[in-house]
């Protein structure tokens, strides 16, 4: 599958665009200026990229998590509304109601950031049944840790969409650790084994190799707005931050998270794949790079800017009507 | 006496009471951590909040047992083994996850003694974290004792302080019934005077925090700080304000707080909890029916908004009831 040099430009550009939010935040959250939780995607950029690329905005859909900044990037939702909303200003996706770990936009197909671990799946599943009842031909993907993956609501989800032949496309991110805990210890056989017990077709890929999740992901949509329900694809990734922005990370060995910044780099790994094929040169890719930074730095002094909610907003859209 | 924080504190109750009673095992998420990690596996967390902190190390990881992300099975285990000779303590890491593990408490194990004809004893603890004030969000914040407290068969306990917490979480591991333990997070730092000796605080007792004979204010944990704030402001323009913590929702001690509104004619019930359906009501119901002919003037609730609770924390302060609104409710009260 030979992408165009328009959209190895575009995958770059969301790469790029997810990790240096990220950074910046991180840096922006120790200064103490970022309130609540912060979890950070940096070193799964191209999971999130390999398969949003390939979604549409009006009748694709995405259910996320946590750690749902790069999802959310990678859909298409505004970056700088993203920002305010993580610095729950007025002008935020949610109108900071959600924060961080709620960032929502329908319009573009995303269901939500979650704070319930296992949350979207079961929604996603929803998604996936107005698409077929609907005639869309449209898709859901929910995005699964491999924490997550040991909740009751995954087997659900897998089980019903097999069962309903529902147009989705499992994606698991596993990173290795939930939370402090690592899924050599937490998760019991593999995923990818667990989504075939159902009947699911389930590959395992390299996810700092864009090319890789996207080939996996191609493959799976295509089979799903095709009619041949679900797929699943098990993501090997690589979290070069802690759990949230702050951890001390007392359960990885001294060195770790520099080693996956060496050698597994999703942005490394796919410069050096685009610039050996000659289908990119790097001077485009850095051109890239300075208005991203831009980009960001205007994101954040917007956020840092907006104003904080009206207090009437407190009591509004808790129902849109109340009689 | 030595000080000590409310999370040093439950700290000390869990250690102390695995010390006197090999039965008694923790059970959680990452309430040791770093199981499985390229560190080398030792304990690395000890709880999200540090709460079990030293305690897989001390007694070992089949006493303090780390699980993958399941609360339904987390809790459901853990009523399992309670019902069959242990004494589990289950960490539910936010009291806002119990959406997923609803089933296991409120059809399984607050049910057991009564439809098994009594001969069920089931002495699981479930400890969770409540309550706004960090800017946790929608989902990690919320305040959620009035659903558990409607449920018979659970006792449900609400500590204000480290001294409670400590008493209280060692009579819950000592109870043969399920029990609830809600500690809130924006609690785990303050301390005060608590004794290193094990001591138990048993339940439906509520303590009287201040003395007074003007107005009688109820507090549910941190609104107790809350009230004893605004009972000492107040105080300084010579208005003698009662405070009542209940410590416990379920069994909730009446008569201590009919004794003090008879005494003072007036009730303001405090709760950080949604406004419909809650303890303050229930509180406030109580009041209106046992004793209505003290009452000098109407029963008054200060709570949250029947609203989620807000990510942002300019509209997070909004929704908590605070010193300065409880000050309001009462001296308006005072004059009526
Ligand atoms: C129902 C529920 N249980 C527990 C948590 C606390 N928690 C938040 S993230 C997390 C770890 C998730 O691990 P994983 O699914 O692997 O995602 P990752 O953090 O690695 O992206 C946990 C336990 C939660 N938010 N929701
Ligand atoms: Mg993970």
């Amino acid at each position: 599958m030979q992408l165009s040099r328009d959209q190895l430009l575009s995958a770059y550009r969301r790469m790029r665009t997810i990790r240096e939010f990220e950074e910046r935040l991180h840096v922006e959250f120790l200064s103490g200026t970022v309130p609540g939780f912060l979890h950070l995607y940096s070193g799964q950029e191209a999971i999130a990229v390999g398969i949003c690329e390939q979604l549409d905005d009006d009748r694709d859909y995405i259910g996320s998590t946590h750690r749902g900044h790069g999802h959310c990037i990678a859909k298409g939702v505004d970056v700088k509304a993203m920002m305010k909303e993580i610095y729950c200003k007025k002008n935020g996706v949610c109108g900071g109601k959600g924060g961080s770990m709620h960032i929502a936009d329908l319009d573009k197909g995303m269901l939500g950031a979650n704070a319930i671990v296992g949350g979207a799946p079961p929604l996603a599943l929803g998604a996936a049944l107005s698409a077929k009842l609907l005639k869309t031909g449209g898709v859901a993907v929910p995005f699964i840790g491999d924490g997550a993956a040991n909740q009751g609501t995954v087997a659900e989800s897998m089980n019903m969409a097999a069962v309903l032949k529902l147009p989705m496309v499992f994606m698991f991110e596993n990173n290795g650790y939930a939370e402090f805990t690592a899924a050599s210890y937490a998760t019991a056989g593999s995923i990818e084994a667990r989504a075939k017990a159902y009947n699911i077709p389930a590959v395992t890929v390299d996810g700092a190799d864009f090319f890789a999740v996207y080939e996996a992901a191609r493959e799976a949509i295509e089979r799903a707005r095709n009619g041949g329900g679900p797929s699943a694809i098990e993501a090997k990734a690589y979290r070069f931050w802690g759990h949230f922005a702050g951890d001390p990370q007392r359960y990885r060995a001294a060195g770790e998270t520099k080693e996956l910044r060496e050698n597994h780099d999703c942005l490394k790994i796919f410069a050096d794949k685009v610039t050996q094929a000659a289908l990119l040169d790097q001077a485009e890719m850095n051109a890239i790079d300075v208005e991203v930074m831009q980009l960001i730095e205007d994101a954040v002094a917007e956020a840092k800017a907006d104003p904080q909610p009206d207090p009437e907003s407190l009591y509004k859209d808790v129902y849109v009507s109340y009689n | 006496m030595p000080i000590k924080t409310y999370r040093e504190a439950i700290n000390e109750a869990l250690r102390q009471e695995m010390e006197a009673n090999d039965r008694v095992i923790i059970i959680g998420e990452d309430v040791a951590g770093g199981a499985g990690g390229s560190a080398g596996g030792a304990e690395a967390a000890g709880g999200v909040m540090g709460i079990t902190a030293g305690l897989a190390t001390k007694f070992g990881r089949d006493r303090v047992i780390d699980t993958p992300i399941t609360e339904s099975a987390i809790i459901g285990m853990a009523a399992g083994a309670a019902l069959t000779g242990m004494r589990p303590v289950a960490e539910l890491m936010f009291a806002d996850f119990i959406g997923v593990c609803l089933d296991q408490i409120y059809n399984q194990a607050a049910k057991f003694r009564y439809m098994f004809g009594g001969k069920a004893r089931t002495p699981l603890v479930v400890r969770t974290m409540i309550g706004a004030g960090m800017g946790a969000g929608p989902q990690h914040s919320q305040a959620i004792y009035p659903m558990l407290t409607m449920i018979p068969g659970l006792k449900v306990i609400v500590p204000s302080n480290a001294y409670d917490a400590k008493g209280l979480l060692i009579q819950a591991i000592r109870d043969d019934d399920p029990v609830i333990f809600c500690e809130h997070k924006s609690l785990l730092g303050d301390s005060c005077e608590v004794p290193d000796e094990p001591y138990a605080i048993p339940f439906g007792q509520a303590a009287i925090t201040r003395k007074g004979s003007d107005l009688t204010l109820v507090g549910i944990s941190r609104m107790v700080k809350f009230c004893n704030e605004v009972a000492d402001r107040l105080q300084k323009d010579g208005i003698s304000i009662e405070v009542i913590d209940i410590r416990t929702t379920s069994p909730l001690d009446a008569a201590t707080i009919l004794e003090s509104v008879k005494k003072t004619g007036r009730l303001v019930v405090v709760d950080e909890a949604n406004p419909m359906c809650s303890v303050a009501s229930e509180i406030a119901s109580i009041a209106a029916s046992d004793a209505f002919d003290y009452l000098d003037a109407p029963i008054k609730k200060v709570t949250a908004p029947h609203t989620p609770v807000p990510a942002s924390p300019t509209l997070e302060a909004l929704y908590l009831p605070t010193p300065d609104k409880i000050e309001v409710v009462v001296r308006d009260l005072l004059e009526y």
